[in-house]
């Protein structure tokens, strides 16, 4: 047993390939546990965030800084009465949020944190995450239908055509991203090396890819993989309905969209499942352009300092929160009143001081610094995310179709035939020049 | 709770459907309780899909009979009840009162008094405009600009609050001038207010008026044509934004408007942009003026002779002044008592809430959000 359990730590693959039940089971606990967390620590973050855009405070009063918030939202939704519309339909009202919750969720099995950071690889990884994600949109005009309401019906109708119809500009980017690991080349700026292309959808061959051909899909062929992504980063705000293109909860319109008549946890789950779809989507976006778990400057910063160097970044990062910490406890009112309050900002800062420490080991530190890339670009997107909602107006529905279908569609097959043909300019000029 | 199909006589319906599945046409309740309808106004909109094929409004929710409260109270036992018709512009519905009775009185304010009148009644034209702001934004999607409209606007209630106690329902002036004589630093605070203000407006400016999904939101939504505004009655800002260059300040002048230089800004083409953009432009005129009228401010007594008991001699009087929503009218007909006989207002966003169904017809569910926003109505004023 204890062979079997130590035997996958020598191995160089994900558990999922190594066919180890023990570590899959683990890392499904540690990955879904993690993203669960994220989320937790999401909305704190989005609450204090988008507060400081719109020059107020946010949550300051359940613990320092409003730190413990999430948690009491969370008892506050546990104990809340669970309210089923008479009218509606019981079954598919229950089961709405738990296909949306299971869709989310599924996609995480082959997001990769790192070379073996996935629970599993699979070899059509890219079309997996796609596929499944898009099951959400099942979910949603299940709850649409099954709330036997006005509101929630149109919001679940907007919903269902809004997400189908980025689903088409989307994959056409990420066709463009996929295209790229199988050309190899080096394009306009002749950034890159000459390794032959490999040609894989699976999530990790293709960070693989950009790892062997130096160079991050944004970069290559420039600007069509900045333009991929760029038409990839609209669609995937659209594809999880979040601001500007939340017109399925268009809180002034449709009250709350499909999720009206929901209430509770069940309402907490649709929550749960919307920010696990950001996170997913986002690790889509990452993988695909941004170099997945590799650090930046592979390139310009090589070598053994510089490796050394980033290697420290994820303890100084938790130093640095630490730091932040102790800070705000010195600033902290000196009131008896906020004493427990104090003592629990400075322990919050302790925990993550000793963890920046723990990550200096120099064992955790070479096989924490994929993980923490890759969440690092993650929480780029996922900033992103707070600032579209602080900034932009929300777009109408016919407005929202017009972008999708006549601006980004027309892109997203543009940026495709063009790089299929830069991609294959090289060996076409060969043959007219040689003949063979 | 009432058949919605009744009100939806007029809009040719014929049999409401056995289910709402089993046609295209859907027929939903907007309101009274809804996040975008300012307040409880209830519309009914009879839907295509997102297309909206007609809407009748309900109101009355809000309805607490104020006019007839006006025939049980003395004239000046009234004066407070027309701060909580448009709570949002109080001073404005203060201002109209306080003049249509010293006009039926015959005495006029001193001209102190009218100065003060005049920068109170500016300041809460602003306050009104930025409140429209931040709530017709955040209809439209964009949260932040309220946020900020609310922080400057709790500048002007803090000058309100200094002058006269109140932030909401100031009820600042009284019949025949003003009770209050300016606190210590008041043109001070004004003046800085200009000049705090005056920037913040370019920040909203710059969040919103070339925001292309802004401009793609509001271009061509809800337009009405200059005639059709004229002919519903509709007056304000929506009128102006329609080409009509109709301001009472310059048309029928009252209090000591001619003294003072400001420009009325029209648009053209009658949409929820131009009535944005006119807004915008009516904030700076009115820091124009109250920077003119802080300057100018004369010395002297702010309260004109008026006899303790008031008898108004028998008669009729119609005062309207340029409230922040439009034309504010009191018709007060006096039969020589101490108390009206009748009172009637006319309130500007009464009026301009009929221009609804003509504006967002055919247009899409979420344009009606978006012409609620921008008739700038208040409810407590539609309802009385």
């Amino acid at each position: 047993m204890l062979d079997y359990i130590t035997s996958y730590l020598r191995m160089d693959a994900t558990p999922g390939q190594a066919g180890n039940i023990f570590w899959i089971v683990v890392y499904i606990f540690v990955v879904f546990g993690g993203v669960s967390l994220a989320v937790v620590a999401m909305n704190w973050l989005e609450r204090k965030a988008l507060a400081h855009f719109q020059v107020r405070l946010g949550p300051m009063r359940v613990g320092p800084h409003g730190l413990l918030q999430p948690i009491a939202d969370a008892i506050k939704l546990f104990i809340k009465e669970d309210i089923i519309p008479a009218q509606a339909d019981k079954f598919v009202f229950w089961l709405a949020p738990l296909i949306i919750l299971c869709a989310a969720f599924t996609t995480l099995i082959v997001v990769p944190f790192g070379p073996t950071h996935a629970i599993t690889d699979v070899n059509i990884g890219i079309l997996f995450m796609l596929g499944v994600s898009s099951l959400s949109v099942l979910g949603i005009v299940m709850a649409g239908w099954a709330s036997n309401s006005h509101y929630p019906l149109i919001g679940a109708l907007r919903s269902s055509a809004q997400m189908v119809s980025y689903e088409v500009a989307m994959g056409m980017a990420v066709v463009s991203a996929i295209l790229m690991t199988s050309l190899s080349g080096f394009g306009a700026f002749g950034i890159g090396g000459a390794e032959p292309g490999t040609g894989t959808l699976s999530m990790i061959g293709i960070v693989q890819a950009q790892q062997a051909q130096h160079v991050w899909f944004i970069f290559k062929f420039f600007p069509l993989g900045f333009v991929a992504l760029a038409i990839f980063a609209v669609a995937m705000v659209a594809e999880t309905n979040r601001a500007p293109f939340d017109l399925p909860e268009a809180e002034s319109e449709l009250t709350a969209g499909f999720h009206t008549e929901y209430s509770g946890l069940r309402w907490s789950l649709f929550m749960l499942g919307e920010y696990t779809a950001m996170i997913a989507v986002s690790s889509i976006a990452v993988t695909l352009w941004l170099g997945g778990w590799l650090r930046p400057f592979p390139n310009g910063l090589s070598g053994e300092t510089w490796d050394l160097i980033f290697s420290l970044f994820p303890g100084l990062t938790f130093l640095f929160l630490a730091a932040a910490c102790f800070y705000s406890t010195a600033r902290m009112p000196k009131h008896p009143y906020f004493r427990i309050q104090t003592m629990g900002l400075g322990a919050f800062g302790a925990v993550l001081g000793l963890i920046g420490i723990v990550l200096f080991v120099p064992a955790v530190r070479d096989r924490i610094q994929d993980i923490y890339w890759f969440v690092a670009k993650v929480a780029v997107f996922m900033y992103l995310y707070i600032w579209y909602r602080a900034t932009f107006p929300r777009y109408r529905f016919d407005q929202l179709m017009k972008v999708g279908w006549k601006v980004l569609l027309p892109m997203g097959i543009g940026v495709l035939i063009v790089t299929a043909a830069v991609g294959i300019s090289p060996e076409m000029l060969a043959l007219l020049r040689h003949g063979h | 709770m009432p058949d919605a199909t009744k009100y939806l006589s007029h809009l040719e319906l014929g049999q409401p459907d056995k289910t709402f599945l089993d046609s295209n046409e859907l027929i939903i309740n907007m309101g009274p309780q809804h996040p975008a309808t300012h307040g409880v106004l209830r519309v009914i909109l009879k839907l295509d899909g997102e297309k909206v094929l007609g809407t009748e409004c309900v109101i009355g929710y809000l309805h607490r009979g104020v006019e007839k409260i006006a025939e049980n109270r003395t004239y000046t036992m009234f004066n407070p009840y027309v701060d909580r018709m448009d709570y949002v512009a109080a001073v404005s519905n203060g201002l109209g009162y306080c003049q249509a009775v010293e006009k039926l009185l015959n005495v006029e304010a001193p001209p102190r008094a009218n100065y003060i009148r005049v920068i109170l009644t500016e300041l809460n034209r602003l306050a009104s405009h930025m409140l429209w702001l931040g709530t017709h934004a955040l209809d439209i999607g964009a949260m932040t600009p309220l946020f900020y409209t609310f922080r400057d606007r709790e500048e002007i209630l803090k000058i309100f609050e200094k002058y006269c106690g109140a932030r909401l329902t100031t009820h600042a002036f009284r019949i025949g001038g003003c009770l209050y004589e300016t606190y210590e630093g008041f043109e001070k605070d004004v003046e800085s207010f200009v000049r705090f203000v005056r920037p913040k407006i370019d920040e909203y400016e710059g969040l919103l008026t070339t925001n292309r999904i802004w401009l793609e939101r509001t271009k061509g939504v809800g337009v009405i044509s200059g005639g059709d505004c004229i002919a519903l009655g509709v007056t304000g800002p929506v009128l102006r934004a329609s080409g009509v260059k109709w301001d009472i300040r310059k048309a029928q002048p009252y209090a000591n408007y001619p003294e003072f230089d400001f420009e009325i800004p029209t648009g053209q083409n009658g949409d929820t942009y131009d009535r944005y953009i006119v807004r915008m432009r009516e904030m700076r005129q009115s820091l124009r003026i109250v920077e003119q009228a802080v300057n100018k401010i004369p010395e002297g007594p702010i309260m004109a002779k008026v006899p303790k008991i008031m008898k108004p001699p028998v008669g009729e009087i119609y005062h309207s002044i340029e409230a922040p929503k439009g034309e504010l009218g009191y018709f007060i007909v006096s039969d020589g008592s101490t108390q009206p006989y009748r009172v009637r207002v006319r309130p500007p966003s009464f009026v301009n809430l009929q221009a609804l169904d003509l504006m967002v017809r055919g247009q899409l569910v979420a344009d009606v959000i978006a012409v609620i926003g921008t008739l700038d109505i208040v409810l407590g004023e539609v309802d009385r």
